[in-house]
């Protein structure tokens, strides 16, 4: 690995023009002006030649990777490129839940640090990404599925992380559009985090640039990664669309596309791309006000601050790149949705979308090191990794900085699957369509 | 929504199949060693474009099928039993 | 009584049957074959909604399905339904209709405050604001905004009526979207040449924009008759194509006409999907909002929608309608309403055209080289001001509607989702498409040929290219009238914005301005999808295809690019709203997953049961309809005591034959199968290949070459697809057949130490002592007379044997064995007391095979065969699946006999009580002795064996002292089985 930093001179960056501080006082300011003084919330960077740390993917964890590098960990001659405009992949494209309840003790501790940081989110950034802790309600519908679910719970709340069982009745009073007796699958109860809920997630990944920006990162957009440099087993930079990059440490972040960027570099992932779809319904006064997640089928279902319910379900099942829906998947889903809440069957869906997830072999996510010095990944996050943003960028941060893992993230290194000691929530097996 | 065209059954909605995944994956021989198998087990090319993949007709003839497909445009290119050699359409890798 | 509005006969309306209504609490009345729209409009009520963020006054813009405002509460019988478009809703007798997100009236609404604060709440304001105190965005900020935000409110009545619903299944050779002149033609075409046609298209009535002109009556009656005549060709009016999916599958929603409706019990939809080798989309093209100051006023509407309600429902929107357009193709409807004796006043964009000629002929007042620089009004258009387009000369005209006009966009989004590019079209102003020839056919106005004539050309030149692609001979039949010639145009002049000081709306529903997408431009969200999310542009449920290329070209402009350079948002399913109700079909509530029952389901209802679902099973949990474990023990004692009998049909069943059967279970389980003598069965495991546990079970050699596999209920169908894969994949040349036998036997556990007395009561030719058919035996045999199988095997630990039988012959073997046990007081037991009794012996199942766990995890280490290959051999040797540290299994029981175990209960030493070492996965009272009993996976476990730890379930706020000890908890010795 590489524990000295290079010592290269670094070329004078361009001054940037600061969005400045955001606050109710300078919007009601600019209210009087007509909204005319606002700027650019993040800086239209031409990428330079060389920088020491070269992120691929303006994604959610490559922006908040940059941002803590340069915050928490006093690097900031880091380049975010992203081949579009930033922000349109995964971040932008997901059901916008946050949530900590897992089984495994390190994810959640990992998954609570990530809520932890949700929490002061706002603050952090300077920018109101509308972090709702409305709560997230697991419905049960067999003794097994309470079983497993009481375990969980007993093992989050061991850890000092919330979590509650709720009887019939106390669903029933949370969310009044629930049918209990949904004819083939009862509720028997639920369980519930109170400080899970939902985040607007484009606003997450506009926060994460604006404030990376700010502290002196260089966002790229429009800059393909078309090839990753070597020398030997060493990373070396990489090729873009607007030319070659040296950089000491390449990350890649581009959960959905990791496998592709890895074969640049002659790296074979344990990752599957598949295509997991959300819809959203037109937009109604206020009916739901917790993430919901059926238990007798997939589907989950919450109502953003616009009015909209927006649900989904589970993965189409087949290695994808395409981020088509499919009208299975749409069925399937609305079956269970009238099935749980019958009274929804009058309101109508307005879109369905798909997005590109990194299928790992256990489920788990991936923040490691790589077989070549000076190459790190963030991916594999299967159908979780908006909930990870924070954490997974401080944890990707910590690795590239310290070039050591952080110790929440310890247990998510490529290692582990060599070894036997993978990270199965669902016990599915290596077998990515699966999870 | 694929339709895979099954041999033995004709062309049918992938509702009735099961996907089995890389079917370009081949199981090491007993003695071939620990890494022989990890890399059979847990990595994969998972190829943005042609897709050779195994899916099992459990709502058919209960047939496994190999299929060329590609994993961006969701094009059928062939598909056939287990031991056929199927290949991308000619000119085309992966 | 007329309705002032109503002014000549409509083509859909019935002027004999009048219909009332109810909006807002106020009576109306309408006719048969109006849309709501259409009758408020002939009522003159012409406020009809509050808008999204501002809470403007709104009235209807459109005439059909891409309405942005004149959205409406319906409350009917299965409660209230949010956000029905007035534009497509059918009127009917007793319709109550309720204007949307307003308080406390639709003409006062206190809310319309936003409005006057709009200069504070710009796009995305609250990205910059409410971050302060942190506790108020969830408690203060965010309710406030949840509830200002919304549109309709919904309430529903769930009974058994809700929502029936059906899916259906289609096959056709070509799918025409559109039946316009277009999508007519090439129907027609494409069915008299034999091909199998299915013509989707929204309306009621099938003609697109052919319905509008007289002229075209003979032509549309006469391609209408010939494709009623064409048994190929199925005609689906009321029938949007939602989507498009790729390899020819497309969804579509048909509304049924209120008497299909009453045919099929209140069905009011069905989701169609429909599968065709080739597309025709002759989707048309969408009239386009233009930019300007006031142009949400109620009473400013599109020119096209004043032609259509005029034509299709004979209602007048105003007496004195200014239009403001830009291209020829918008003066038909100026046209129309001159020619009904209306007062039109034109505003022309261009300096002069064809079409502005034609209307000065006829006496319409054209203002040539001028935008409408504003309409004003309050709650209504009273005047609009005119400016010519070099800025100097203005003047204001009297109206009471403004009918807009921006140009015509083709309706690419269907073609988008086929994959088609767009390529811009400076001489109609828009994008068109073209599709793949592999896929299908653009035609028409969707592929920007306008005009009727011109449109019905290029659709039946579309079926011929497809008609020779598929391989048939061009149908001859013409239908026999000529088509009416389109009038000469001049181009249109592209125009988007007229810029003023007030609002002006890109999107009506979201309330986004132009303002708003500089705005965005400025903060540098400049990317089309950039500047829909930070504005919600597009967002709304007409998804933007009014405005949706008006905002693009805002955005253009304030880039400084070219507008095809900014294109559009992408277009995604559903091209219209969609209830759950019809995207879920039938399989819903009480048919959400298919019931298997046990062939002696009745027998068990009838004998008292309580069912559960287990998966897709309907399993006797006990036999009582009491809670409580009191009958559960009791039916566990009879079998510890006597005997009792449990149906476990629900047992996955593969039967296994071939030469190669032996070496290909060897492959299979990690247990050895090759050396296991005819007539014996033994307990496997399998595993994964990565090493981890997949399933148990016992398998039984029939004959040399016959093999029977029973799998665990919840794994039966994994574990034989896992079989099948690694036959026909890995080893595909062992000649080995696998079949499927689980629904075709019936399968019963006799269990106690009186089994053998009742089994032999009911078996023929079979000696069962221990002697001639041990513990692990396993034969064919006469049971009650039906041949069958008896397999001395024991999920309880006691004496037991399974009898199976052919599945038709369930009920009288199960009759005949409890017949045979009456004088030991048999009893059947349900699926809890088979798990008190498994829990008791040690014995695994789902809740410990979870899918993480090794065979060394489950003391079964010394089960994996130390010499041959075996699916899962070289991964299960990895130290990480070994480590002692892991998770091993392990029995349970409270230090104090009173205390009940809990499934989930987490385990922690005394005096680190945050570190879990386990959890309990099973527990059950015992039968054999006193208090509860559990078996848990805990961290080095068999190292522990004799420890205490604490059992604490914080959820429950409980936490008891437990003692770990062996699993195997009763007769380790293995006795009982063997007497």
């Amino acid at each position: 690995m590489n524990p000295q930093p290079k010592s290269h001179p670094t070329p004078a960056r361009a001054r940037r023009v600061s969005s400045g501080r955001y606050s109710l006082w300078r919007v009601f300011l600019e209210g009087l002006t007509g909204q005319r003084g606002w700027s650019r919330a993040w800086a239209k960077a031409t990428p330079r030649e060389r920088y020491r740390v070269v992120i691929v993917g303006g994604g959610g964890h490559g922006l908040a990777t940059a941002f803590y590098l340069a915050t928490e960990y006093g690097i900031s001659d880091v380049a975010v490129l992203e081949q579009g405009p930033l922000g349109l992949g995964n971040v932008g494209r997901n059901t916008t839940i946050i949530r900590s309840n897992y089984f495994h003790p390190q994810n959640i501790r990992f998954y609570e640090h990530s809520l932890k940081l949700w929490e002061g989110l706002e603050r952090a950034l300077n920018f109101n990404a509308m972090v709702s802790q409305r709560g997230t309600l697991n419905l049960f519908h067999s003794e097994a599925q309470r079983d497993l679910f009481t375990r969980r719970a007993n093992m989050m709340r061991l850890l000092g992380v919330d979590a509650e069982a709720l009887s019939r009745e106390a669903v029933k009073e949370l969310v009044p559009l629930v049918d209990l007796d949904n004819g083939r699958y009862p509720v028997l109860g639920g369980f519930l985090q109170r400080r899970g809920g939902t985040v607007r997630h484009d606003a997450v990944a506009w926060g994460y640039a604006r404030a990376a920006s700010e502290a002196g990162v260089d966002i790229v957009e429009d800059c393909e990664v078309t090839g990753i440099t070597r020398d030997g087993s060493r990373v070396t930079g990489v090729e873009t669309t607007r030319g070659h990059i040296t950089a000491d440490t390449v990350c890649l972040a581009v959960a959905g596309h990791s496998s592709r960027l890895a074969a640049m570099a002659g790296l074979t992932l344990p990752i599957e791309s598949h295509v997991l779809q959300a819809f959203v319904s037109e937009g109604i006064k206020p009916v739901l006000d917790v993430v919901l997640t059926y238990g007798a089928g997939h589907f989950y279902v919450s109502q953003s601050d616009k009015g909209g319910l927006v649900f989904g379900g589970a993965i189409d099942g087949y290695n994808s790149y395409g981020q088509r829906g499919t009208l299975p998947m749409a069925e399937e889903v609305a079956a269970a949705a009238v099935t749980l809440l019958p009274g929804l069957a009058r309101l109508k869906v307005l879109r369905q979308w798909g997005g590109v997830m990194d299928m790992s072999m256990d489920g788990s996510p991936i923040i490691s090191a790589t077989p070549l010095e000076g190459l790190f990944v963030n991916g594999g996050w299967c159908y979780g990794g908006f909930k990870a943003i924070p954490a997974g960028g401080l944890a990707t941060a910590h690795l590239i900085a310290r070039q050591a893992p952080h110790p929440l993230a310890a247990h998510l290194g490529l290692e582990r699957f060599a070894a036997g000691r993978t990270v199965d929530e669902r016990g599915a097996g290596p077998f990515p369509y699966a999870h | 929504m694929l339709r895979i065209p099954c041999p033995w059954c004709g062309e049918r909605d992938e509702t009735e199949f099961r996907y089995r995944g890389d079917a370009s994956k081949v199981r090491p021989a007993a003695d071939a060693g620990l890494a022989a198998f990890t890399a059979y087990v847990y990595e994969r090319d998972n190829h943005c474009g042609w897709h050779l993949e195994w899916w099992l007709h459990v709502g058919g003839c209960r047939r496994l099928l190999k299929v060329v497909r590609h994993t961006l445009s969701h094009e059928i290119h062939a598909v056939g039993g287990p031991e056929d050699q199927l290949s991308p359409p000619p000119g085309l890798t992966r | 009584m007329r309705a002032p509005g109503r002014i000549a006969r409509g083509l859909l309306t019935d002027p004999d049957r009048p219909v009332g209504f109810r909006f807002d609490g106020r009576s109306m009345q309408g006719l048969a074959g109006d849309t709501l729209a259409a009758a408020l409009l002939a009522n003159g009520q012409r406020l009809v909604a509050r808008s999204f963020k501002y809470h403007r006054p709104r009235g209807i813009v459109t005439a059909g399905p891409e309405e942005p405002c004149a959205l409406v509460d319906v409350i009917g019988v299965s409660g209230r339904e949010p956000n029905r478009l007035a534009t497509t809703l059918l009127l009917h007798e007793g319709l109550v209709a309720e204007s949307q997100n307003r308080w406390p009236s639709l003409r006062f609404d206190v809310l319309a405050v936003n409005d006057l604060m709009g200069r504070f709440l710009p796009a995305g304001f609250y990205y910059k604001t409410f971050m302060a105190p942190g506790w108020a965005w969830e408690r203060l900020y965010e309710p406030l905004i949840r509830r200002a935000a919304g549109l309709g409110r919904l309430e529903a009545i769930v009974g058994d009526h809700a929502a029936p619903a059906e899916t259906v299944h289609d096959h056709a050779d070509v799918l025409v979207v559109g039946a316009g002149t277009a999508g007519l033609a090439a129907a027609h075409r494409l069915g008299t040449s034999g091909l199998k046609v299915m013509l989707a298209d929204q309306d009621v009535v099938l003609g697109g924009g052919s319905l509008l002109d007289a002229r075209w009556s003979a032509w549309r009656e006469s391609l209408c008759a010939g494709l009623a005549g064409l048994a190929t060709v199925r005609c689906l009016p009321r029938t949007t194509v939602l989507g498009a999916y790729g390899h020819g599958v497309f969804g579509a929603l048909e509304t049924l006409s209120p008497p299909e409706a009453a045919r099929f019990d209140g069905l009011r939809e069905r989701l169609r999907i429909i599968r065709a080798r080739r597309v025709v989309c002759a989707t048309g093209a969408l009239e386009r909002l233009i930019a300007f100051p006031g142009n949400d006023l109620p009473g400013v509407m599109l020119a096209g929608a004043a032609h259509q309600y005029l034509r299709r429902y004979g209602v007048a929107v105003g007496r004195r309608p200014v239009f403001f357009l830009n291209s020829d193709e918008a003066y038909e409807a100026v046209f129309a309403l001159s020619g009904a004796g209306i007062e039109c006043a034109v505003v022309d964009v261009r300096e002069s055209s064809l079409a502005a000629e034609r209307a000065r002929a006829l006496g319409v007042e054209v203002h040539g080289g001028a935008v409408v620089e504003g309409a004003y009004g309050r709650d209504g258009v009273r005047a609009v001001r005119v400016v010519d387009v070099t800025g100097r000369a203005r003047r204001e005209l009297a109206a009471d509607c403004l009918l807009m006009s921006g140009g015509y966009s083709p309706a690419t989004t269907l073609a988008s989702q086929l994959g088609a590019r767009l390529t811009w079209q400076e001489a109609i102003a828009a994008f068109t498409a073209d599709l793949a020839p592999a896929i299908g056919q653009m035609a028409g106005a969707a592929r920007g040929v306008f005009g009727l004539a011109a449109a019905a050309r290029d659709g039946e030149s579309a079926a011929r290219t497809l008609a020779a692609q598929l391989a048939r001979p061009v149908g001859a039949a013409d239908p026999g009238v000529d088509l009416p010639p389109d009038a000469d145009v001049t181009p249109i002049a592209a125009l988007w914005e007229v810029r003023g000081p007030a609002k002006a709306f890109v999107d009506l529903q979201n309330d986004v301005t132009a303002a708003d997408v500089r705005l965005s431009c400025r903060e540098g969200y400049e990317h089309v999808e950039h500047m829909k999310r930070f504005t919600t542009h597009g967002m709304a449920t007409d998804q933007g295809r009014i405005g949706g290329l008006v905002g693009s070209a805002v955005l253009a402009q304030a880039r400084g690019v070219p507008l095809w350079q900014v294109g559009q948002t992408r277009p995604r399913p559903f091209a219209q709203p969609v209830p759950f109700a019809a995207l879920a079909g039938g399989e819903v509530r009480e048919h959400y997953r298919p019931k298997r029952r046990l062939p002696l389901h009745d027998w068990h209802e009838a004998a008292g049961a309580t069912f559960v679902s287990t998966g897709l099973w309907l399993r006797p949990l006990v036999y009582s309809p009491r809670q409580g474990w009191e009958a559960v023990l009791n039916e566990a004692r009879a079998v510890r005591r006597s005997v009792g009998i449990t149906d476990v049909s629900t047992l996955g069943k593969i039967d296994v034959q071939g030469p190669d059967a032996a070496r290909f279970l060897d492959f299979i389980y990690a247990s050895s199968f090759a050396t296991l003598a005819v007539g014996r069965a033994r307990y496997g495991i399998m595993l994964r290949e990565d090493g981890m546990l997949l399933d148990d079970g016992t398998t039984s050699r029939l004959a040399p070459e016959h093999f029977l596999v029973t799998t665990t209920t919840a794994n039966a169908t994994a574990t034989l697809e896992h079989m099948e894969f690694h036959l026909q994949a890995v080893w595909p040349r062992l000649d080995v057949l696998l079949t499927d036998v689980g629904d075709q036997w019936a399968q019963f556990a006799v269990a106690g130490p009186r089994s053998r007395e009742v089994v032999a009561a009911v078996v023929a030719g079979l000696e069962l002592s221990n002697e001639a058919f041990p513990f692990m035996a396993a034969s064919v045999a006469t049971i009650a007379g039906v041949a069958g199988r008896v397999f001395r095997i024991s999920f309880s630990g006691e004496l037991a044997y399974e009898l199976a039988v052919p599945a038709r012959h369930a009920l009288a073997v199960w009759s005949a064995v409890l017949e045979a046990g009456k004088r030991f007081g048999i009893a059947p037991y349900g699926l809890d007391a088979l798990n008190t009794l498994r829990i008791e012996k040690g014995h695994v199942t789902a809740a410990e095979l979870n899918g993480n766990t090794s065979a060394d995890d489950l003391g079964m280490q010394r089960m994996l065969k130390k010499h041959g290959d075996f699916i899962g051999r070289a991964l299960s040797q990895r130290p990480g699946l070994t480590a002692p540290e892991r998770l091993q299994l392990v029995g349970v029981r409270p230090l104090a006999r009173a205390h009940r175990l809990r499934n989930g209960l987490q385990l922690v030493a005394p005096e680190a009580r945050t570190t879990s070492l386990g959890y309990v996965t099973s527990s059950t009272p015992s039968v054999e002795s006193d208090g509860w009993v559990g078996l848990a996976l805990v961290a080095g476990g068999r190292r522990r064996l004799g420890q205490r730890l604490i059992g604490t379930s914080p959820v429950h706020d409980e936490a008891i002292e437990i003692e770990i000890v062996s699993p195997h908890m009763l007769d380790p010795e293995n006795l009982r089985v063997r007497a």
